[in-house]
């Protein structure tokens, strides 16, 4: 202890001009890192924006000498691209609603009330979480056999909607947390019911979370390859037909594929950044 | 007025249990039961037993581990480094979070695409390094007969993909550490690697081992990626999980590989548990 203090302007000084190498070196570690993010998906925009004939031309400049919708359409128009994609779409919107109608109502409930339970259920929402999505699907193909509803954009819905619905109820129960409870009091007193209390005063105010949660929610099953090939046959969704038809596409056909597949991704990122350090640190505790 | 809305909290989450139990319980129940299911509906080892015996079994397992060991240290490392370039607070500081948290969004499938278009014989890597006279001829990086170049291939990608969710992870841990911790650190003098190892990174052990469980369950599902740059040249344990379930169209070996899975990740978990017990654990 009592060394201390003589340690202090020695810490002083370390604050010139090392610090300012040190900054340096931040900033130089920083952009690095950032290239390792940005290079790739660079490249693979350059790779899906070259015409097919020049698509095995070699080496390749980082440069484009021509820059061509070809490869794209191309992807666009290959047999049932078009249909897998608008199936994703569907697939993802319906995922979107009803983990939104089933999960929304159960994170505001956690967040508001205090029941009997509500560990219980916070607990086990959370240990969804330590299990592999793989396991879902296997048995899920055989049951959606029985039902009917095997290869079709629903049971692939329900399918992402149990993927999706722990993150929903944790994201939604997060977001009104952050509304402050005393602001539906008070228009309780001002003669709201409390419907009527959240539906004007809490909603609106959660709405940007819940904006960002349900983007999320569609990014999550935009994404699925896997549950996606099991329980698809004839009417696959994009990532699916993208699979299967890997090993007999042409290198060219890949490259558009991964960049139309990736494009939605980074714009959705761009939307819901601001909430993401909520999103994901939230879940965490 | 609690006591009238008493029944409110249930109803609300009833919807969410149900589904749960449907689309979430009773197939994890009912992979078991497919596994195990004998011929004359009774238990029986058969499946599983057809699962180990399978030519591809051992190297599925072998290269499915291998993977997790070598790309959650690498991973990490990255994770790590961005999160405390996003806590240093350079400057525009919301835009190195996104750059960083990009790829959150690119799916397995998509990821692997855009590595093969670095990897591939004619691709960006083996321009770049002919164009800079590092080598002289093509190499080729997806090759069957050289799995471990194959192997760091599906490292490099999968660090690429999937270390954003780490970091998001460890940068909401690291803002949940006073500042007046690092600051009475700066006043004793404390270079910034002391800071790293002696604030840091004990205050960010329930952080790190969130991210590590979670990281590692999805680690043990490595699927597109893999499929995208070796193709059928190398096994992990969910392509055949897959291969089974669609190609050969035996349900019950396919459920026998993913409950395998299913134990990997338990196991790694309780592992994490006990490795890296926090504070938390024992309030809650």
């Amino acid at each position: 202890m009592t060394a201390a203090p003589r340690e202090v302007p020695l810490a002083r000084r370390r604050s010139g001009r090392e610090r300012i190498v040190e900054r340096g070196l931040l900033y130089l570690g920083a952009t690095l890192l950032a290239l390792f993010v940005l290079v790739p998906i660079y490249l693979i925009a350059v790779s899906a924006f070259t015409p097919r004939e020049n698509a095995f031309d070699f080496p390749r400049s980082v440069i484009p000498s021509e820059v061509s919708v070809d490869t794209i359409l191309f992807f666009i128009n290959a047999s049932g691209v078009l249909d897998s994609f608008w199936r994703s779409v569907i697939v993802a919107i319906i995922t979107l609603g009803l983990s939104l109608l089933i999960g929304a109502p159960a994170g505001y409930a956690i967040a508001r009330y205090g029941f009997r339970g509500r560990n219980t259920y916070r607990l086990v929402i959370l240990s969804t979480r330590a299990f592999p999505i793989v396991i879902l699907a296997i048995p899920l193909a055989v049951t959606y056999r029985v039902w009917g509803i095997d290869d079709t954009v629903i049971g692939v819905a329900f399918m992402h909607t149990a993927l999706a619905l722990p993150f929903t109820v944790l994201i939604v129960s997060s977001v009104f947390i952050s509304v402050p409870r005393e602001l539906e009091e008070a228009a309780q007193t001002l003669g709201c019911n409390p419907f009527q209390a959240f539906l004007r005063v809490s909603l609106p105010l959660a709405l940007p979370g819940l904006a960002a949660a349900a983007i999320f929610t569609w990014v999550l099953s935009w994404n699925d390859v896997f549950a996606a090939v099991i329980l698809t046959l004839q009417n696959p969704t994009l990532p699916a037909k993208i699979l299967s038809a890997l090993t007999q596409s042409p290198i060219y056909y890949q490259f558009a594929a991964g960049f139309v597949m990736l494009i939605p991704s980074v714009v959705v990122i761009f939307f819901i950044r601001k909430y993401l350090l909520g999103l994901w640190g939230r879940v965490v505790k | 007025m609690s006591a009238r809305l008493g029944w409110a909290p249930y109803a609300l989450l009833l919807p969410s249990i149900a589904f749960l139990a449907i689309f979430f319980a009773a197939p994890m129940v009912q992979a078991f039961a497919l596994a195990f299911e004998g011929a004359d509906g009774g238990f029986s080892f058969t499946h599983v037993d057809r699962m180990l015996g399978d030519a591809s079994f051992r190297s599925a397992l072998f290269t499915t581990i291998a993977l997790v060991v070598l790309v959650i240290p690498v991973q990490f490392a990255l994770a790590m480094s961005m999160a405390l370039v996003i806590n240093a607070r350079l400057k525009g500081q919301g835009l190195w979070l996104y750059v960083y948290a990009l790829p959150l969004g690119i799916s397995e499938l998509a990821a692997g695409i855009v590595w093969v278009s670095i990897f591939t014989q004619t691709g960006w890597l083996n321009s770049i390094l002919m164009g800079l006279g590092i080598t002289e001829r093509q190499i080729i990086w997806q090759s069957g007969e050289s799995p471990w170049l194959l192997i760091a291939c599906i490292v490099i990608a999968e660090a690429w993909r999937a270390t954003s969710i780490i970091m998001i992870i460890l940068v909401a841990g690291l803002q949940s550490i006073p500042r007046e911790f690092l600051e009475a650190a700066d006043i004793y003098g404390a270079t910034t690697w002391q800071k790293v190892r002696r604030v840091v990174l004990p205050m960010l052990r329930p952080s790190l081992q969130v991210a590590l469980i979670l990281r590692t369950i999805l680690a043990f599902q490595v699927f597109a990626t893999v499929i995208a740059l070796a193709g059928t040249g190398i096994d992990v344990l969910a392509a055949e999980a897959q291969r089974w379930a669609t190609d050969i169209d035996n349900d019950n070996v396919a459920a026998a590989y993913a409950g395998l899975i299913l134990l990997l990740s338990l196991f790694s978990t309780i592992l994490f548990l006990v490795l890296l017990p926090t504070r938390e654990e024992h309030q809650a």
